[in-house]
């Protein structure tokens, strides 16, 4: 056996250690080993996720070899979910991988409680009214589960799970946590050791920008009545400010300073500490789920963080983060405690990044022991939550994000038709809107005549015309009443007849492998 | 259902034999254009890595059965967490032979030509030979190498109408984490890669000073050892990152000059990815990547539905982001535009000629090597070669063209500053003054 560490050093690199032994602890389903199914559990495989059950009933036929490269000749007439699971095993032996020659429908219908033993079940090609029983079946057990479907050149993924909790969501775009208008004691004191003005050359040029910045934001604030730069007037009178400071043109430190100027304006304390990319990052296309968000303001403030016997070890950190910010933290969350990269002599940004961690490690001790005190009045052991979660927790508590799916009856039953109603015609949106009303139309088209449209050969007319019946009452009963499909989209519909198409499966697959990676690195 | 005979294309034939409203113009479905694809279509796959191993089998089940893929690299451990057509007792041999080997043990009447090489080590008509060539490279350097391949096959009716049949399509993917992008490339009608090179900043570099005076980061320690101490000790010998000793040493040497200075953070996995400059790479984006770039080959080949147009980013890391961006064409490219204008008196000699392509401004392209409709006028390398052309130096070009007034060359030669040169191919429409049929005004490429 070759070391792990180097079959997963790609991977290692984003999700570190702690990741990988997420993944190796979950314990996936399958239903249904068509290509999607087969392609998205290949890449959880390959990553080493625990272990897999493979469910599908069916025999492998001469058409499956064309669209899933799992199977070869030799598996014709023997049964898909053996002959897949071999080949996966072949990929990994480290993953327990094992089948079940069953239809995932009769599972669903008879064993309700089989779902119960698993993290996660990926359910793939399942019709509709097959998903609405697994869903409420895996929410009451408190499984998660992910929804995958290729249908022709159209499918979809989609996540529904109780709660998910982000602590490292690790945004592209995120404000160092640098304090720069709201220094703490130490890092004002340490600022106060240095002179803007120093005649040597060489110690002006390595001054640290966030020195630079942390003084003359004082110096600003002091002949402002105590405000911050608001108006760009202002900010760019506080650039100009900072440039008259430079005593030669190649001074790096300076020059990071005016770029990173913007930190400055940000005013102190969390709410309005978040940028404005993951928020808008956050509102998703349609109203498949309600995040409560990334707005730390907004989860602090949620019912969950008043703690019962039945609460999270997440919310458990939360409703401490909540004390800590009305009290000690002055109304700021825990200090991340790392600082970006910038020119300076060598002593001085290390120095200046000890102040940073030192301050980070003194707030999570705060935490922590509130943490412990919220352990020990839940009557749970105070050490369950160890020291690393909660160093974790802290560093990115800016970043914390939640998000509850609904049920898809849900969904269903109580739709938002204004947002429906105004994807439909928004020109970058409708077609993805009309796909999303035909994928449900085709499942009541199946139900209502036994097979989906276009799916034998010969004249489509017929169901054409009975597809556009069919998804005029999908329109209908979602309260859209009068919307319309274009007849292009429901004639491509019909052409797909339910093929499900290699290239579509693995790119639907992958998605759906991405996704459980993300859901499953949380649980 | 009973009048259908089991077939393997069960599914794709309802994407192919079917009419459809929402279809590329070329489109003309029916078991004629089934049956074209699998026997005259020919895709290269450029890379056997973690979007290679993909492509291929994306393409090997999306109903084509020439594909050939080049790739110079042997399979790592570390291959194995995504390049799926890999294992244990691969490692040590050529990717791109296994690759084709594996998708042909399982997919029947697939055929796979691999090319163990430098995409450099091919003649350029080689890749005249493919309908599409689909990129699943990590390298940027790499990329502009096909790419200007690639266009160099296009040739213009007038200045802005490409001619049809010398458009060679592309289709490049590229992955990174959770990110992602796949892009189509018709040079002559979209943008090709550098036109938009602007995409793909340039690597971040540490300025030596700080390496040497005023390290702040575990990255600069290992920086440091990397780039400066390792020539001061091993004088002579070059460093070789797949050496695990040489990379040990750096470690180590790194970790010193941390402790010296006081900074945190030197591991030995962090030591390799500054050094070798690793990009993390997942199963899942890959996969993602390279479907979608297998639809668009598929796309483009049959028209059975509209391409990409022309740029996807995919972005997992926050929720899932998918975004189609349309960049426009630079006119003025140099590698997808008609080809840069030199006009020559018929007297002047290929060597005189190689001699002006390192002056000429905008090309700046040292050690040319001149080719003119796939015949070799004078090649650098390799010495046999060399030898071959040497003498067709002190020909006047204008000779070796044939005596045509106008016409297309191509050069392949190096440009770049010092400190960075790239090897590049140019295409050049040369005219020659004073020629019956020539005004000096006619731009107009193409023979």
């Amino acid at each position: 056996m070759a070391e792990p560490k180097t079959k997963y050093d790609r991977q290692l690199r984003i999700w570190g250690e702690q990741g990988q032994s997420a993944l190796e602890k979950a314990s996936v389903c399958l239903l249904n080993c068509g290509p999607t199914g087969s392609e998205t559990l290949k890449n959880l495989v390959l990553g080493g996720i625990g272990s897999i059950t493979v469910i599908d009933g069916s025999k492998v036929e001469v058409g499956d070899l064309g669209n899933n490269f799992m199977l070869d000749e030799s598996c014709v007439g023997e049964s898909k979910a053996k002959s897949v699971c071999a080949f996966l095993q072949e990929l990994n032996d480290a993953v327990k991988a094992k089948f079940i020659e069953e239809y995932p429908e009769a599972l669903i219908e008879m064993n309700p409680p089989f779902f119960s033993q698993f993290t996660l079940v990926v359910a793939t090609q399942l019709g509709e009214e097959k998903m609405i029983k697994l869903d409420r079946i895996c929410r009451e057990a408190n499984v998660m589960l992910i929804f995958a479907r290729s249908y022709g050149l159209t499918g979809f993924v989609r996540i529904s799970v109780k709660e998910h909790t982000v602590v490292e969501s690790k945004p592209d775009h995120f404000l160092d946590d640098l304090r720069l208008n709201n220094p703490w004691p130490e890092l004002r004191k340490f600022a106060e050791t240095f002179d803007l003005n120093v005649p040597d050359p060489v110690a002006h040029k390595h001054t640290p920008y966030v020195v630079i910045l942390i003084k003359m934001s004082e110096e600003w604030t002091n002949s402002h009545g105590g405000s911050l730069p608001s108006t760009r007037e202002e900010k760019r009178e506080f650039k100009e400010l900072l440039k008259s400071k430079m005593v030669a043109i190649d001074e790096d430190n300076y020059k990071e300073a005016i770029e990173a100027s913007f930190k400055v304006f940000a005013p102190p304390g969390i709410k309005l500490a978040l940028s404005k990319v993951l928020q808008s990052a956050d509102s998703s296309f349609f109203p498949f789920s309600i995040a409560i968000g990334s707005d730390l303001q907004q989860i602090i403030n949620d019912s969950s963080v008043e703690l019962s016997s039945t609460s999270s070890d997440f919310w458990v950190m939360v409703a401490a983060l909540k004390e800590f910010i009305a009290t000690e933290g002055g109304g700021e969350a825990p200090l991340e405690g790392s600082i970006p990269d910038m020119t300076s002599s060598t002593e001085r940004y290390v120095n200046l990044q000890k102040i940073y961690q030192a301050k980070a490690e003194a707030d999570c001790l705060a935490i922590e022991q509130r943490v412990r005190n919220n352990l020990k009045k839940l009557g749970r052991e105070p050490e369950s939550i160890s020291k690393a979660t909660i160093k974790s927790f802290c560093r990115n508590a800016r970043k914390l994000k939640v998000c509850r799916y609904r049920l898809l009856e849900d969904e269903f039953s109580n739709p938002s038709v204004p947002d429906i109603q105004k994807y439909l015609t928004d020109e970058d949106y409708s077609v993805a809107m009309g796909f999303y009303i035909l994928l449900r139309a085709v499942d009541r088209f199946a139900a209502n005549y036994n097979n989906y449209p276009g799916e034998f050969d010969g004249p489509m007319d017929e169901d054409i015309s009975r597809l556009k019946t069919t998804a005029v009452s999908v329109l209908n009963d979602l309260g859209c009443n009068g919307s319309t499909l274009t007849e292009d989209l429901i004639n491509e519909m019909c052409r797909f007849g339910a093929a499900e198409l290699h290239a579509v499966a693995a790119f639907i697959g992958g998605v759906a492998s991405q996704e459980v990676i993300k859901v499953v690195f949380l649980s | 259902m009973a009048d259908t005979a089991p077939s393997r294309s069960r599914d794709l034939d309802k994407l192919l034999l079917r009419a459809g409203n929402l279809v590329g113009p070329t489109f003309e479905p029916g078991t004629e254009l089934r049956d074209d694809l699998q026997e005259y279509a020919r895709i290269l796959v450029v890379g056997a890595g973690g979007l290679g191993c993909e492509l291929l089998k994306d393409l090997a089940l999306s109903g084509f059965k020439n594909l050939e893929v080049i790739d110079m690299d042997r399979i790592e451990v570390s291959n194995l967490n995504r390049q799926f057509l890999f294992r244990m007792e691969d490692v040590g041999k050529p990717k791109a032979e296994v690759a084709a080997k594996r998708v042909m043990e399982r997919v029947s009447g697939v055929n796979i030509v691999p090319h163990f090489c430098r995409i450099e080590d091919k003649d350029i008509s080689f890749y005249n030979d493919f309908n599409i060539i689909v990129l699943g490279l990590d390298s940027i350097e790499a990329r502009s190498y096909i790419n200007a391949v690639a266009c160099s096959f296009l040739e213009y009716e007038t200045d802005d109408k490409p001619q049809e049949e010398t458009i060679k399509p592309m289709v490049d993917g590229g992955t990174e984490g959770f990110k992602g992008h796949a892009r189509v490339i018709i040079p002559g009608v979209t943008p090709c890669f550098e036109c938009t090179i602007w995409l793909f900043p340039p690597q971040v570099k540490f300025p030596l000073c700080t390496l040497a005076e005023t390290p702040r980061t575990a990255a600069h320690c290992i920086e440091y050892a990397h780039l400066i101490k390792w020539d001061e000790v091993h004088s002579g010998k070059s460093f070789d990152p797949d050496d695990p000793e040489h990379m040990q040493w750096v470690y180590s040497e790194a970790v010193k000059r941390a402790e010296l200075f006081g900074i945190p953070g030197v591991t030995y996995s962090l030591t390799q990815g500054v050094v070798k400059n690793i990009i993390p790479a997942i199963a899942s984006t890959n996969a993602i990547i390279s479907a979608a770039c297998a639809l668009e080959t598929l796309k483009i080949a049959s028209g059975c539905s509209k391409t990409l147009s022309n740029y996807l980013t995919y972005n997992g890391v926050a929720g899932l982001h998918i975004k189609v961006t349309e960049f426009v064409k630079d006119k003025d490219c140099l590698v997808c535009g008609p080809g840069v204008l030199i006009e020559l008196d018929t007297s002047v000699t290929l060597e005189k000629f190689i001699n002006l392509l390192e002056e000429h401004p905008k090309l700046q392209l040292a050690k040319a090597s001149v080719t003119y409709r796939g015949k070799n006028l004078y090649m650098q390398a390799p010495p046999v070669l060399e030898e071959m052309t040497r003498s067709n130096l002190s020909i006047p070009l204008y000779d070796l063209m044939d005596k045509v007034a106008k016409d297309i060359l191509h050069v392949t030669g190096v440009t770049g500053q010092s400190d960075k040169k790239t090897s590049c191919l140019r295409k050049l429409r040369v005219v020659f003054r004073g020629v019956d049929g020539v005004t000096d005004m006619d731009m107009a490429g193409g023979a």
